[in-house]
């Protein structure tokens, strides 16, 4: 090791480890692929907060990893934050900025502010300079009232009354276009959410599975997880499965007793500490 | 693909170093791999259309982009083809124009056999399918996306047809298409609010809904639409119209209004 252990870094870009990443692919590790949200996740402003909303599909590539993933993460109990890109960086991202903000509480003793979440995300996707690829709907009231803004990986921020974003973010955005006015009520607020979540889930293949929403009002915020189910399983026996014994044919059987490989030593020392 | 034409700063189509000049290469002597690819120069953006009850309503905005800039901004990118059909196309406005002559020369022998029937719009939709996917085998496709719409008396009475065809010649036929940014933007809302057999006054309100969606999420749509429709008395394509943008919402008025200072 050469004497580079200096200071912490202050500010500025810290690829270390990508160093480190570069020489283990070159002796031929092969690194793991990452896992893509492939998202629809939606937010507005109505007349008494915020709704966000989201699908429920994770993917690896081609493949469904997850079926029904959560992707509206917890902030603040009055700030929440859907995420799309990379699941590991959305997961991360929002668990670092939600610590936090906790501290943040603690030190001042006062409910937290959206700016102050979107002010530390920004802050820190741009560090990264977009490598750590989340994009993210923030959203939440607090006493200056209801904010919803997007974030995006490479850092940069939008203050807006209604935003989509992730692969399905076109199809939700063209329910949003033809159909937000302001000053929606909370009825009619959740319906165009979960719409275009559903347009979403429907017309683009990255995202699937269910609608999750969340409400979040002046002083209550709702979690509706799985608030509309519209995949449900074609075929699925009402009854489930039983497992009878005597079902599955035995073919042969062969029993170790372990206890004869155990030793136990009697009246040894105590273990050291 | 089309629309998607590439740009640099200062407006023109990026032409790769080392391309050859518009058009195509010659044959290489000897047996040579040809290679004849193209580049799209003048793009148009989205065509919709739909079926209603009385025949097909097909729109598209007017402009036409070169690379990043707007330069043409009354183009007609729906025309009439024949008695019973009418088409739209998005992409290179020279292969448009290219096809319409194809057409022409179509239609024309069509008419000189003088035997009292007429090319339908089924039957436009199998040629130009034709005529796109053997220039795609040939490495020198009409870079455009196609939308032939029309009304033809069948032996089942009068049947409406809506086909598709793009570039690399995928065909298809439905109640409702888009091309380019419409596939993403417009589709959704069709498939959610198309039902069989709408007025004319629903199916304009539907299209003129896509329409709006289009013109604020697709950079390259102008606010100057034309909508055609074609039923058993003929096509008409209507005069040039803009629409109207709501843009006051109270949250685009001071975003920063909750944080003075932020950015």
């Amino acid at each position: 090791m050469t004497g580079s252990m200096d200071l912490p870094a202050k500010g500025g870009f810290d690829f270390d480890l990508c160093r480190r990443n570069n020489m283990l692919e070159k002796n031929g590790l092969k690194l793991p692929g990452f896992l893509k949200t492939g998202t629809t996740i939606v937010g507005l402003v109505f007349q008494d907060g915020v709704v966000l909303g989201a699908d429920t599909r994770a993917t690896e590539g081609p493949i469904v990893a997850d079926k029904n993933c959560e992707k509206i993460h917890f902030m603040a109990p009055n700030i929440y934050c859907c995420g799309a890109g990379t699941a590991a960086d959305t997961e991360a991202v929002t668990d670092m900025v939600s610590s936090q903000l906790q501290l943040h509480r603690y030190a001042t003793g006062r409910e937290s502010r959206v700016i102050t979440a979107l002010t530390l995300l920004k802050s820190h996707l741009f560090r990264y300079q977009g490598h750590v690829s989340a994009a993210l709907v923030l959203g939440g009231v607090d006493c200056t009232g209801p904010h919803l803004h997007t974030v995006y990986p490479h850092g940069s921020t939008d203050t807006l009354p209604f935003a989509t974003m992730g692969s399905g973010s076109l199809a939700a955005m063209s329910v949003f276009e033809s159909r937000f006015k302001e000053g929606l009520t909370r009825e009619e607020g959740i319906e165009l959410v979960s719409d275009a979540i559903r347009a979403g889930i429907f017309n683009d293949l990255g995202s699937g599975s269910n609608v999750d929403v969340c409400v979040i009002t002046k002083g209550k915020t709702e979690y509706l997880r799985n608030h509309q189910l519209p995949n449900p399983r074609t075929y699925a026996s009402s009854k489930g499965f039983s497992f009878t014994k005597g079902q599955t044919e035995v073919l042969s059987t062969k029993i170790i007793p372990l206890k004869q490989k155990v030793e136990v030593a009697e009246g040894g020392d105590a273990m050291e500490e | 693909m089309d629309g998607f034409a590439k740009s640099i700063g200062g407006g023109g189509p990026n032409v790769p170093a080392g391309s050859h000049p518009a058009g195509g290469s010659q044959a290489a002597a000897g047996g040579g791999a040809t290679q004849r690819t193209q580049y799209p120069y003048v793009t148009g953006t989205s065509v919709i259309a739909l079926k209603y009850k009385d025949g097909v309503i097909m729109a598209c905005d007017t402009g036409a982009s070169y690379g990043s800039t707007l330069r043409y901004k009354s183009v007609e990118r729906i025309k009439a083809v024949g008695k019973h059909s009418i088409i739209g196309a998005s992409g290179e406005y020279s292969d448009f124009q290219e096809i319409l002559r194809y057409l022409d020369e179509l239609t024309l022998s069509d008419h000189m056999w003088d035997d009292g029937n007429s090319l339908g719009p089924k039957e436009i939709h199998n040629y130009l399918t034709r005529v796109m996917y053997n220039r795609r085998n040939k490495f020198d496709p009409l870079w455009n996306s196609l939308v032939i719409g029309g009304v033809k008396k069948g032996p089942k009475g009068d049947e409406k047809y809506l086909g598709m065809v793009n570039m690399i010649g995928t065909h298809f036929e439905e109640n409702h298409v888009a091309t380019g940014f419409g596939n993403h933007l417009a589709i959704p809302i069709l498939r959610a609010e198309w039902h069989e057999d709408m007025t004319f006054e629903e199916a304009v309100k539907l299209v003129e809904k896509c329409l709006l969606v289009l013109l604020y999420r697709d950079r390259s749509s102008i606010n100057k639409f034309q909508i055609a429709k074609i039923t058993t008395e003929g096509s008409t394509i209507y005069p040039p119209y803009s629409l109207k943008t709501y843009w006051g919402f109270t949250h685009f008025e001071n975003p920063a209004q909750g944080a003075v200072g932020s950015w």
